[in-house]
């Protein structure tokens, strides 16, 4: 009997016995290149896990300000370097979660602020409590987020979840709008790389010859260059007077520029393999035009390779603003990202008095291991000849 | 072979060609010239720079004259061996950088070893033992070592080395050898405290070398002739160490030309993090005081000495591969 083409174990489907393995046979014969894909993928347990994750980091963008219930902004020397507080759930027995005041003073040998927790003053913590103003996906105007206090914007007793930064603001709510800046940083610089590394691999792959090689030896150079020290270069040549939003962008685009050969490497591959196939040669005999046997036959046969190669590609990505911006050299302060909350956390003296300034290397590192395993098991569902 | 060291020879050129056009690009880049800004930086501290004195500079560094003509003059100045002058430092930019570089050559090469050491054997274990409890934890620290971006494992170890041992795992030297002349005993001190940046820099290229080496021993476990090898009665060590490491060591050895950049890149931020007296903190303090012919020497010396590990790493892997050998020939 003909073994099915693709690499899926008839076995790993839930169905057993010699029947149900040629019923499962002629379900693999007849699914469609994102069904077995589907499949190979379900079976991959951490890249599942690693894929709500990832959703649920997306949704922190998209959520960022409803998440918060602080400005993000909005500092107070009589708060700053806050611990964390601690939760309780259980008031009396029944759930109300709470937590204590702090109060605040000034140790008389050290002058360091010290807090204390104080039993006595319980602030109740409330779901779906007014906040500060924003709009919902940029749309909306809002006013409440996800937790808050009695009293809204003006309440004097406030809650710090994760503590404060020197300046006193909430590391919570920055952590929030962080989280929004730095992945969506990574998205827009993998988009731009994707789009490089499309065009230039598959000129590259597509048309070979002379301009493959020329392209190939500007990918070996660009490789063969310590990135790090040409990035911190390149930012720091930005003009001082650019605003957050032009930096912002700057950055981005420098990122991506060294970004992209990775990318380029992967769609040369796939179109040096894919260009002597019988399926291409004949598109191109019955008369299809260059671009209608790219995009029409070539490009769908190794999407699934591409999405794969820029889910891998996106935590170098996001490090790479991150150590930008924690060298100073990246985003600058008014704007939020993971980078710049733990420029922070920059000196050993710092870390040791508040360690909860490191908390931003969490999320990182979450999120970098999500994107890695993500990618992994889209590149071996996306492989038909993978085990 | 002759011809593929050539092309290879040749592309270093062309690279190294392209890292100093874009070193020269970040010297350019920020407004105003290098004489405009020393001219300002003297002004704040207190002596006056005259005009004719200014004028001599532009014409040393040919400045106002078209931008590749500027780029030709630095370019003789440099084979000269004269790379500028610090503004910030008003030395010569050889003496400031000084020992840096070579410090910043040695972490990085430590680095470098240290990867394939550690990375050798523990592939060779996941592989011959797969799915054991040695190869969980050694995919388990791989991948740890792939997603925590180093700086943070730096900041994470001087953390955790203060708070457990109240010790200062940073630096290279004790203070004693701080700015001591070279000696037996001071090279001994740096060899003491290479071990710790040598490991934050190797980690993740450790954790993608054993990766790389398990899933290449893998493949070549599975072929007949280790099959025949182990029928004939050869001891197991031998049967694995003889035939399929030696075949699975050339793919991986092919990738060092790779982890070279990465592990210089890497080396300027963690030497940040720790204060290792590398070119890495120099660089970032010079691109802060927009000091750019110190900041510009630095990358390009930086990129120059990648592009000779690499070459010199291409170079060896021809000697270990027969089969690249013979592809050009």
């Amino acid at each position: 009997m003909a073994k099915p083409e693709v690499g899926l174990n008839p076995t790993s489907a839930p169905v057993h016995g010699p029947g149900a393995a040629a019923a499962t046979e002629q379900r693999i014969f007849v699914a469609s290149q994102w069904q077995l894909m589907w499949w190979r993928f379900r079976k991959h347990k951490v890249a599942v896990a690693s894929a709500f994750v990832v959703i649920g980091f997306y949704l922190a963008v998209l959520g960022a300000d409803f998440l918060a219930y602080a400005d993000p902004n909005a500092s107070e020397a009589q708060r700053s370097l806050m611990p964390p507080q601690r939760v309780y759930w259980f008031d009396g027995g029944r759930f109300g979660p709470y937590v204590h005041a702090f109060k605040g003073a000034r140790d008389p040998q050290t002058f360091k602020r010290v807090y204390r927790a104080d039993p006595s003053e319980k602030i109740p913590i409330r779901f779906f409590a007014e906040g500060f103003e924003y709009r919902f996906l940029g749309l909306i105007p809002m006013t409440r987020h996800l937790i808050g206090v009695d009293g809204g914007r003006d309440a004097a007793k406030t809650i710090f979840l994760l503590g404060t930064d020197v300046q006193g603001r909430d590391l919570w709510s920055r952590l929030m709008y962080g989280t929004r800046i730095s992945l969506i940083i990574g998205l827009v610089g993998v988009t731009m790389s994707l789009a490089l590394g499309v065009v230039l691999g598959g000129f590259s792959g597509f048309y070979g010859g002379s301009a493959d090689t020329l392209i190939q030896r500007v990918i070996e150079i660009l490789r063969s260059i310590p990135t790090i020290p040409l990035w911190m270069g390149l930012a720091a040549a930005l003009p001082r007077d650019w605003s957050v939003l032009q930096i912002y962008f700057a950055i981005t685009i420098i990122i991506s520029l060294l970004g992209w050969t990775e990318l380029a490497r992967v769609v040369r591959g796939r179109f040096l393999a894919l260009r002597e196939e019988d399926f291409v040669v004949s598109a191109r005999l019955v008369g299809c035009s260059q671009m209608r046997t790219i995009f029409v036959h070539m490009v769908p046969s190794f999407m699934s390779h591409i999405i794969a190669a820029t889910t891998l590609a996106l935590p170098a990505m996001i490090v790479s603003e991150t150590s930008l911006s924690f060298l100073g050299l990246g985003l600058r302060p008014p704007a939020i990202s993971w980078g710049v909350l733990l420029q922070q956390a920059q000196n050993v003296q710092t870390v040791a008095i508040s360690p909860w300034l490191m908390l931003p290397a969490v999320p990182v590192i979450i999120a970098v291991m999500a994107f890695n395993f993500l990618g992994d098991g889209l590149r071996d569902a996306a492989d038909p000849y993978g085990r | 072979m002759l011809a593929y060291i050539g092309r290879r020879a040749l592309l270093a050129i062309f690279t190294v060609w392209a890292i100093s056009v874009l070193s020269f690009a970040i010297i350019q880049l920020p407004p105003g010239d290098y004489v405009t800004s020393y001219v300002a930086q003297m002004a704040s501290m207190g002596s006056v720079v005259t005009d004719e004195e200014a004028q001599n500079l532009r014409i040393q560094y040919g400045l106002g004259q078209p931008i590749y003509v500027q780029y030709l003059k630095w370019m003789r100045l440099i084979a000269q061996g004269n790379f500028g002058t610090s503004m910030e430092w008003r030395r010569p930019v050889t003496e400031v950088i000084g020992d840096r570089l070579w410090l910043t050559v040695v972490v990085s090469v430590a680095a470098l070893f240290l990867t394939w050491v550690l990375a050798l054997p523990i592939g060779i274990y996941s592989a011959v033992r797969q799915y054991s409890v040695g190869d969980y934890v050694a995919t388990f620290v791989g991948f740890i070592g792939l997603a925590v971006p180093n700086f943070l494992l730096a900041l994470v170890l001087l953390y955790l080395g203060f708070v457990l041992f109240n010790a200062h795992i940073g630096g290279l030297f004790s203070v004693e050898f701080q700015d001591a002349p070279w000696s037996a005993a001071r090279v001994w001190d740096l060899l003491k405290h290479l071990p710790i940046p040598a490991l934050i820099l190797g980690l993740a290229g450790t954790a993608q070398q054993i990766r790389i080496m398990r899933a290449n021993l893998l493949d070549e476990l599975r072929k007949p002739y280790v099959v025949t090898a182990r029928s004939k009665g050869l001891p197991e060590l031998t049967v694995i160490l003889k035939y399929p490491v030696r075949v699975a060591l050339n793919p991986f050895a092919s990738t060092i030309g790779y982890t070279l950049p990465y592990i210089v890149s890497g080396s300027i931020i963690v030497s940040i993090v720790l204060g290792l007296p590398t070119v890495g903190p120099l660089l970032l303090k010079a691109l802060i005081a927009q000091d750019m012919f110190l900041a510009g020497t630095i990358v390009l010396l930086l990129g120059v000495m990648t592009v000779i590990g690499t070459l010199v790493s291409d170079i060896l892997l021809v000697w270990i591969d027969p089969r690249i050998r013979l592809e050009d020939t």
